[in-house]
């Protein structure tokens, strides 16, 4: 009877193992065909001029998407500045200093309220208070805009990675006479520093993608950046015009643009990585790509 | 100061009337929400001297330890009551800020607990450099002062830089008895040190602990009744949040004089 059991036991093992590892396979699935697609339709387009120059009307022969770039690295450049300092001191405050209180209670309801607000909501509450109160489109309203949806994910991300750290080093800290502030600066965040990352680049990704807030903020141009106050152009922008258009120049183009923009993201957390995540996997590339191994 | 009147009688008898006393607790009781954990203990621990909390799990031994460096603080719903003395200034008192006190009393935790992001040397230092020393000369020799201490410098004076964690459990357990006493400390309270620890280890951090007892005042938690008799000069047998008996260490475990402690000592419960 006993070794019957035992039978079973093993069998519901694989049964499971298999199951779960299906279920895996089946939840990338669509991550690896939409990246195949991107680098099967948008590889081929990729050229020097095509990354550096202004688009030319259609049919005009070349559809370049330089200012796209450009702008899109102004904007995750101008809503990290904007969105991270608050993001992660939010954060931090969260998690060491607001504890369970009222105001702590009411900020976390508000983050998490932002989170899953569309980020569209967000680019008409850009739209009125920044567009309309300056009277013109412009790069700040988009920074803004793409800023209100990093930082509660920043703020989270934070608030969540702090409290990940064994509170026995607070207690270390404490007993060698070190103020609050000195124990969460010096020791927590050194310690949550990786999941802090983690969440900042998250949030940089999604911002690079959003689409829906510049309609209304940075609207598009089809010329490099001028100056903040005027309309710029960004990579998802620019595939959602390209997409809007009956050719198929028009829609190749789009597919460059897709897989450029995966390929802006990619660097994007490679160098971040290579910057402040080498010691959790060795030095260099191995490290940035978490191949080497990992340090008890 | 508050003249002491009806609690008098808590009061266990001097120790050893010409020693001076480091650190003197009148009447502490600690609470935890609506807990009574630790009741009523007066205690004194005299300088250059070893004194052993021993006692069931659960009676209080740790908890009262916290209250000696105000670490309660650190938790939301714990609350101190009496008063806590070092030198005849009151740790309690509300116009000082914990952390200055704190840097008088150094602690060492049940499991070791270096800084995982850093290395052996800078887990020496950080209360140091935390404090505001940056003086790299005067850092090397703290480091090399306190390891020597510790015991452990002969192990690992030639890979300072390396990552705390690298160390075994016994050797991280000595890196933060280094570390609690980089800041000079005048107290040193060790909550059960090495119970983590194998005998080897353990016979290191006691050869440590009799060193350290020429400069300092430790007071030291330990379920281990051989430790006690070891190494401390005195002993308090606590007992569900109450001090039952407080003497030397040699009369509290040959002549006990209460009946509990008598049992507890022999074995028959803990």
């Amino acid at each position: 009877m006993f070794k019957s059991n035992v039978r079973r036991r093993l069998w519901v093992d694989k049964i499971m193992r298999g199951a779960v590892v299906a279920c895996a396979l089946t939840a990338i699935i669509p991550l690896v065909w939409i990246l195949g697609t991107a680098v099967y339709s948008g590889l081929p387009v990729l050229s020097w001029a095509f990354l550096t120059e202004e688009p030319g009307a259609v049919g005009a022969g070349l559809i370049s998407i330089g200012p796209a770039i450009q702008g899109t690295l102004i904007l995750i450049g101008l809503s990290s500045i904007l969105g991270l300092p608050v993001g992660i001191l939010g954060g931090i405050y969260l998690a060491e200093f607001g504890g369970g209180g009222w105001l702590a209670r009411q900020i976390r309801f508000f983050m998490d309220v932002f989170i899953q607000v569309p980020s569209i909501v967000l680019g008409i509450f850009a739209f009125l208070a920044v567009v309309l109160v300056l009277g013109h489109f412009s790069v700040w309203a988009g920074g803004f805009a793409l800023s209100l949806i990093m930082f509660p994910i920043v703020a989270r991300a934070t608030e969540e990675s702090i409290r990940m750290v064994p509170w026995t080093y607070r207690e270390a800290g404490a007993a060698l006479g070190l103020s609050k502030m000195a124990i969460t600066l010096r020791i927590v965040l050194s310690q949550a520093k990786k999941g802090i990352i983690t969440g900042v680049l998250l949030s940089v990704s999604r911002v690079g993608g959003e689409t829906a807030p510049l309609i209304m903020t940075v609207v598009g141009s089809s010329v490099f950046f001028e100056d903040m106050d005027t309309p710029m152009d960004a990579l998802p922008l620019r595939i959602w015009r390209f997409s809007l258009q009956p050719y198929d120049e028009a829609r190749i183009a789009g597919w460059g643009a897709a897989f450029t923009l995966l390929l802006v993201i990619f660097a994007i957390h490679l160098g971040v990585r290579y910057f402040f995540m080498q010691e959790h996997g060795g030095k260099g590339l191995r490290g940035v790509l978490h191949l080497g191994r990992k340090v008890r | 100061m508050r003249a002491i009147t009806k609690q008098e009688r808590h009061t266990p008898p001097e120790l050893e009337p010409r020693r001076r006393y480091k650190m003197v607790t009148e009447n502490v009781n600690i609470y935890y929400g609506d807990v009574h954990a630790v009741k009523d203990i007066t205690m004194k621990f005299p300088e250059q001297s070893v004194t052993a909390l021993i006692g069931p799990s659960g009676c209080g031994k740790t908890t009262y330890l916290r209250c000696l460096n105000r670490m309660h603080d650190m938790t939301q719903n714990a609350r101190v009551d009496g008063r806590v003395l070092l030198d005849d200034a009151d740790l309690y008192d509300k116009s000082i800020d914990p952390i200055y006190h704190r840097r008088k009393v150094g602690m060492v935790f049940q499991k070791p607990n270096p800084f995982p992001t850093m290395s052996i040397y800078d887990n020496v230092v950080a209360g140091v450099k935390l404090n505001g020393v940056r003086n790299r000369a005067i850092l090397d020799e703290i480091v090399e002062d306190c390891l020597n201490l510790a015991y452990l410098w002969d192990e690992v004076h030639d890979i300072l830089r390396k990552p705390a964690l690298e160390l075994s459990g016994g050797q991280q357990q000595r890196l933060c008895i280094a570390r609690a006493l980089a800041i000079q400390p005048e107290v040193l309270l060790m909550d059960e040190p090495a119970s983590a620890l194998d005998p080897i280890a353990t016979q290191k951090i006691e050869e440590t602990i009799q060193e350290l007892k020429k400069d300092y005042c430790i007071i030291i938690v330990t379920h281990n009744m051989q430790q006690a008799v070891r190494c401390s000069d005195y002993t308090g047998f606590m007992y569900m949040g109450s001090l039952i008996e407080h003497g030397e260490t040699k009369q509290v475990f040959e002549r006990p004089t209460d009946k509990l402690t008598a049992k507890y000592v022999q074995g028959q419960f803990g």
